[in-house]
């Protein structure tokens, strides 16, 4: 095979061209010869099809996330917002923090393993390449039924992915989500989210600027993996009738990116790097072109040079390959051989393939001849930008019509069905102990874990002498999101908002993972856009920005998309961690109060999906001054020392969260049910802006005249005590026999 | 003068730094080793950390004990330095012939991490005189390679000699106490002289109140070798 050059490429403008295989559509294809005046070489079409790819452009979703920014409220939290690897926070004493979710959910439905563990390692590089040392990840997942032969196959391998890779990163894992939907049957999906810590000065950007300064490519050697992952698998919807798509998954290895972990931070530690970008989605096409547009000249690259694992592979390969583990710098040419050394003692690969130059253009060769000579931005930035068309589907009003009232579905009408419905949600997959998936992750490296599964949030000691930690929650309830996207994307960030607040945090900012069906599919995009509308007005009101994240689109199979799922992880800061609130009831004798207001909303809640199957009606309502206020209140009574346990009222209610707090802490509960509430109601309903805490007696009177002054309704329900949960007049059910139903299912039905 | 406890850096190792924070908080002065390097920079024990030293790739353990480190420390070790090996440091101590035996797969194939109760067996070792015999102590276990395995002769020379320092124990009605599957419930042993202790479980991740799994059960090992580093 002759190789195409841009001199060939005029020579033959002609030539047929692969532009449909590699994913683009006729008018993007058309669009590419008008930018560079003539058709482009194989190398060039390799690039614009994977940058120009959904996963990589956001093409589709581009006009709605702009919102994000444009509605961000004013903090000055914020060091770094969206468009870098990731954002950056700062949360005092000259520290940062950076944090973000992402999905990998087409390749861990290919290949679990692979697809979990290369998750792992990309959103890991993406943090190191800010600047930071990642310090802890998370993974929230979902998955088909718990009893469906195929999660069978996919809930272990992904499961085992994660844990192979992060355990041997040495990152701890504490915490995330395991959701069980049919929706989510042929369309899994695996986000993962790390978090990194820095000083203010360490903050290292994605660009290439100085002429003359060097490229280096370091970390692993490119090999034929992973070629065209995303525009092949994350930018189409699965379909039996193409050939398997596994090669297009990459493969981890976990030991080269621990070293890349540890080369990195020593490189930055001596200053040698002017610029660092990670390559993941579309690989060399992806660094190189993003380093170059962002900053102030061209770049020349010397293909050749790079490492490979098959000698065999073609320039467009090797610009679209995604093996993993591999990193590019931007060095200045004194510091070059100081560079090398460090990757020589970390046993990592590194080469110099090209240097910045003061032209404008990315320019490619391949053994010296021209294979690439393209403007860097119209690759990274000047992607097509979609108007997607939406439209309320026509099923939403029917769907909501049918709400969960006690004549629709019947309830439990006396003690014994109360607690036969408290152990079914409490034995559910879904409400269930996830220990036997947890129990696979190492939350204990690196000696800061504060707080992990099952807490309400999970979070890290930074600093040993002064004790500021940070606290990381994830969020998202599909089923909520499917009544009504606009509320369902605004409770999933006040869900993880209030976990942050319970464990003692101030929530600072929000990384979010939108997971949703295929944009082509107009009540799809509607989703998507009251989606991203109403988490962008939330965390206008909360206060707390979207510092980056990532879209993952076509979760469906034929026409049946998921639900719409949107992922919030919210971010938080807490002075001193030992201050923190843990969610178990331990102390006999504590009151308990219930914050916040309960109304009859079961509509989405668990106990319609495990006791009815049904899903309809509206999701509860949101009110995020309430939220603001919950958060306030909670967050000065874990400084203060008034209450010892806190938790978050959510998916299955009180009764849900009274059960893991009783086992939690190893202490039972006597409860009462208020004059005012049905006892079902007072039990399952979910509504939102919710909390049950524990308060020594000592500190009754202080923390009651607080919510008074504050306005927070705090009834007292109970008293910690005993080695039974006790509704009184109703039922008592033991902790034994909590323990019975609530752990050993996941095990019992995947293990 | 402060004693120094080396704890070495093989690509790979995970709580490396863990274990410097232990031995700081035990009051002894830690000292960071490279596996490349023969010198021991004086220190007066070693602990070799968890981790995943060279990916586990080939056999845990099997490419680390033939770095440049390990030839000083198995030369003084012999000559009495103390050494802890923790989890794949452990690993390393079986493959360096240093200590008896060699770690399977869980039985269960899974990776596992939990708070694990042990007993200590033996508490006359360099790391273990701060605990009494029989003294039942809590600390996080995890590893994907635990299951301790020996020929029958070599596992009735641990028992009859006393050098089976740690066993598993259940912490609850509900719990099996062995994690993995070890024979006897073996979690640790010793080399005949008591100055190489290797385990599995993590007590350096159980010195703090506050992190891990909230206690402090794991900073009698190094309280213990300082204790004898003072003495001798």
């Amino acid at each position: 095979m002759t190789l195409d050059t841009v001199k060939n490429a005029e020579q033959t403008p002609d030539a047929a061209q692969p532009w449909a295989e590699l994913g683009l559509k006729e008018d993007e294809y058309t669009r590419v010869r008008e930018i560079l005046g003539r058709r482009p070489t194989g190398a060039e079409l390799a690039m614009y099809s994977v940058m120009w790819s959904e996963h990589c452009s956001y093409k589709s979703s581009k006009v709605h996330l702009k919102q994000f920014g444009e509605k961000a409220p004013q903090s000055d939290a914020m060091l770094v917002g969206i468009g870098e690897n990731a954002g950056v926070v700062d949360v005092g004493q000259g520290y940062a923090v950076t944090f973000k979710v992402e999905s990998h959910n087409h390749p861990s439905y290919i290949e679990p393993y692979q697809g979990a563990a290369t998750g792992i390692g990309g959103i890991v590089r993406d943090i190191l390449a800010m600047g930071a040392r990642p310090v802890a990840v998370m993974d929230p997942l979902r998955f088909g039924a718990s009893d469906h032969p195929d999660t069978r196959r996919v809930l272990p391998g992904i499961v085992a992915g994660i844990g192979g890779y992060g355990n041997c990163l040495g990152l701890p894992n504490i915490g995330g989500e395991v959701v069980f939907d049919p929706c989510y049957q042929g369309n899994p999906l695996v986000n993962a989210l790390c978090v990194g810590v820095m000083k203010h000065e360490d903050i290292h950007l994605a660009k290439a600027s100085g002429a003359g300064n060097k490229v280096i490519l370091y970390g692993a050697r490119t090999g034929g993996d992973g070629i065209g992952g995303v525009s092949v698998l994350a930018s189409e919807t699965f379909d039996d009738s193409k050939p398997t798509k596994r090669p297009a998954v990459q493969v981890g290895d976990p030991f080269q990116e621990k070293l890349l972990i540890e080369c990195t931070l020593e490189v930055f530690r001596e200053q040698l790097v002017l610029g660092i970008q990670d390559l993941g989605g579309a690989g060399l096409s992806c660094a190189t072109s993003e380093l170059a547009s962002a900053g102030s000249g061209g770049m020349r690259i010397e293909l050749d040079t790079v490492p490979l694992r098959d000698a065999t592979l073609s320039p467009e390969e090797i610009l679209m390959s995604e093996s993993q583990e591999r990193m590019c710098a931007i060095v200045e040419p004194d510091k070059v051989e100081r560079f090398l050394e460090i990757c020589e003692k970390w046993d990592v690969i590194a080469t110099v393939i090209g240097e910045v130059t003061d032209g404008e253009r990315l320019e490619i060769f391949w053994h010296g001849e021209l294979v690439v000579d393209v403007p860097p931005r119209t690759v990274a930035h000047d992607g097509p930008v979609y108007q997607r068309p939406y439209a309320r589907p026509s099923w939403q009003d029917a769907l909501q019509a049918d709400a969960p009232t006690a004549s629709r579905l019947v309830r439990p009408a006396n003690g014994e069905e109360l607690k036969a419905a408290l152990l079914a949600v409490a034995g559910s997959p879904n409400q269930a102990s996830k220990a036997w998936i947890t129990d696979q992750y190492d939350r204990f490296v690196i000696g800061n874990t504060v707080l992990a599964t099952p807490e309400d949030s999970g979070m890290i000691r930074i600093d040993e002498e002064t004790n500021l930690g940070v606290s990381v929650a994830t969020d998202g309830n599909g089923r909520f999101a499917k009544l009504d996207p606009y509320t369902g994307a605004q409770l999933a960030l006040a869900e993880a908002y209030r976990n942050v607040a319970a464990g003692g945090a101030k929530p600072l900012a929000v990384s979010d993972c939108l997971n949703f069906g295929s944009p082509e599919d107009p009540d799809v995009m509607w989703q998507f856009a009251e989606a991203t509308r109403g988490l962008a007005d939330a965390c206008q009101i909360l206060g707390t920005p979207v510092t980056g994240g990532n879209v993952s689109l076509y979760n469906q199979t034929g026409e049946v998309a998921i639900h719409p799922t949107p992922v919030v992880a919210v971010l938080g800061v807490i002075d001193d961690v030992t201050r923190r609130t843990p969610i178990g009831f331990a102390e006999e004798g504590q009151h308990l109060f219930l914050l916040g207001d309960t109304a009859d909303e079961l509509g989405g809640s668990a106990w319609t999906q495990v006791v009815h199957n049904h899903l309809g009606g509206l999701p509860p309502k949101v009110d995020l001054e309430r939220e603001r206020l919950l958060a306030e209140i909670l967050i000065a009574a874990s400084r203060d020392g008034m209450i010892d346990a806190a938790h978050d009222l959510s998916d299955g209610g009180l009764a849900q969260a009274l059960v893991e707090s009783c086992l939690r802490g190893g202490q039972g509960a006597r409860v009462i049910v208020p004059a005012e509430l049905d006892p079902f109601v007072f039990l399952f309903s979910e509504s939102a802006g919710r909390a049950v805490v524990a308060v020594p007696r000592s500190e009754e009177l202080r923390f009651t005249d607080m919510c008074g002054a504050r306005g927070l309704p705090a009834t007292r329900i109970g008293v910690v005590d005993g080695d039974a949960l006790e509704v009184q007049g109703q039922f008592s059910v033991s902790l034994a026999e909590l323990t019975e139903a609530h752990t050993g299912v996941i095990e019992a039905l995947l293990g | 003068m402060t004693s120094r406890v080396g704890v070495v850096t093989f690509p790979g190792s995970l709580d490396d730094r863990d274990a410097q924070r232990a031995i700081r908080l035990a009051g002894a002065e830690p000292v960071a080793l490279w596996h490349r390097d023969k010198d021991l920079h004086q220190v007066d024990a070693v602990v070799l950390p968890g981790g995943f030293s060279y990916g586990d790739y080939l056999r845990a353990g099997a490419i680390s004990r033939f770095s440049p480190v390990m030839a000083t420390i198995i030369e003084q070790a012999k000559l009495g330095m103390p050494v802890l090996g923790i989890c794949n440091g452990f690993q390393v101590l079986t493959e360096s012939h240093l200590l008896p035996g060699a770690m399977l797969r869980n039985n269960h194939l899974h990776f596992i991490c939990r708070d694990q109760k042990l007993r200590v067996e033996n508490a006359t070792t360099a790391w273990t005189t701060d605990y009494q015999a029989g003294q039942e102590i809590s600390v996080p276990l995890k590893n994907m390679d635990g299951r301790y395995t020996a020929d029958a002769r070599t596992i009735d020379e641990l028992e009859s000699e006393g050098r089976v320092v740690f066993r598993y124990l259940a912490s609850g009605p509900n719990e099996v106490g062995n994690p993995n599957g070890s024979i006897n419930d073996i979690a640790g042993i010793t080399n005949a002289a008591g100055n190489v202790v290797g385990l599995m479980p993590h007590p350096e991740h159980a010195v703090e109140p506050l992190v891990g799994t909230g206690g402090t059960d794991g900073l009698g090992f190094f309280t213990s070798v300082l204790k004898q580093l003072v003495s001798s």
